[in-house]
């Protein structure tokens, strides 16, 4: 175990800036990216399921 | 020999493989994650002359790698949609590019945030910094050439040239510490020589880099089925199973 205490743990040895914006950065873009995903995703089956629906109701 | 490959070349026929397979990757993505930080944080010991600064490692070197190694895959199936013309082999390199660019931007970030404690600059233009951004710019080349034609199969064929000159970027990343003086240090891992770091180090950074394999493989594969849905829209398959079981799942 490195840490003897959580203030130590978030401290780094002075370096907590560098390696949390390192993980906090990766993490949030990361998130990002999924969240994108799942969205172009519902997008594009919504687009298509309103046009089978509208196309079913004119014929 | 029955079973016919080009099957497999088929959108309709990956699309629920794909859907399959993501979810298997993404949680192997997430405990591989969850180890290689817990052997990050609480294993591996203090560096003796970085102190702490040293664990951006464990992003940073995993995010550098596959920012290169899925350039070559995306060139790689981009090569084999020109030669086989074959639509599926672009949405699979059209899938990859965006997770690529995401790799490529953690590992200059991460590389600036350990530079600057380290070096006592965020930015330096050696070499390797350089081709590494440089590669961020294909990416994003890449991208936006792709969106910029209308046409779908000529979007693929000018983006899929533009990936295949850029692969020469590639080794120069790689090589670039051998060949220029640069700040940035040589490889710490290579097949041919002994790693120079500590073995619970290295296990930590192995751990992370297979995550993010995992986690690459996982994100492009759901990438794949949403272009593979937004460009087979008016395939019958897609009208007749996937939106209605969509609509009937959200009802």
């Amino acid at each position: 175990m490195n840490w003897g205490s959580a203030a130590e743990f978030f401290a780094m040895g002075g370096y907590g800036l560098f390696v949390w914006g390192s993980y906090a950065v990766s993490a949030a873009v990361i998130v990002a990216e999924l969240a994108l995903l799942v969205r172009r995703r519902r997008t594009c089956l919504r687009r298509i399921s309103r046009r089978v629906t509208s196309e079913k109701s004119a014929s | 020999m029955a079973l016919n490959l080009w099957r497999f070349a088929s959108p309709q026929v990956i699309y629920p493989i794909a859907g399959r397979m993501a979810p298997m990757f993404m949680a192997a993505a997430l405990v591989l994650g969850l180890v290689g930080l817990y052997i990050g944080f609480f294993v591996a010991p203090t560096d003796f002359q970085q102190g702490e600064s040293y664990r951006i490692i464990f992003i940073h070197v995993p995010a550098a790698w596959m920012s290169m190694v899925i350039y070559l895959a995306m060139a790689f199936w981009c090569a084999v949609g020109m030669i086989m013309n074959t639509r599926l082999s672009f949405m699979m390199a059209l899938a990859l590019a965006p997770t690529g660019a995401l790799m490529t931007f953690i590992a200059l970030w991460t590389g600036a945030l350990w530079g600057k404690p380290t070096w006592g600059a965020w930015w330096v233009w050696d070499a390797r910094l350089t081709s590494e951004l440089i590669l961020l710019f294909l990416y994003i080349g890449f991208m936006s050439l792709h969106a910029a034609i209308d046409d779908v199969r000529r979007a693929d064929r000018a983006a899929g040239l533009l990936a295949l000159v850029g692969v020469v970027n590639v080794p120069i990343i790689y090589f670039s510490v051998q060949w220029w003086n640069t700040l940035h240090q040589g490889a710490s891992v290579s097949l041919t020589r002994a790693p120079s770091m500590a073995t619970t180090m290295l296990t930590g950074m192995l751990i992370m880099a297979l995550a993010a394999w995992m986690y690459s493989i996982a994100a492009s594969l759901m990438r794949l089925r949403v272009i593979i849905l937004e460009r087979e829209a008016d395939a019958d398959w897609v009208r007749e199973q996937i939106a209605p079981a969509w609509r009937g799942a959200r009802t």
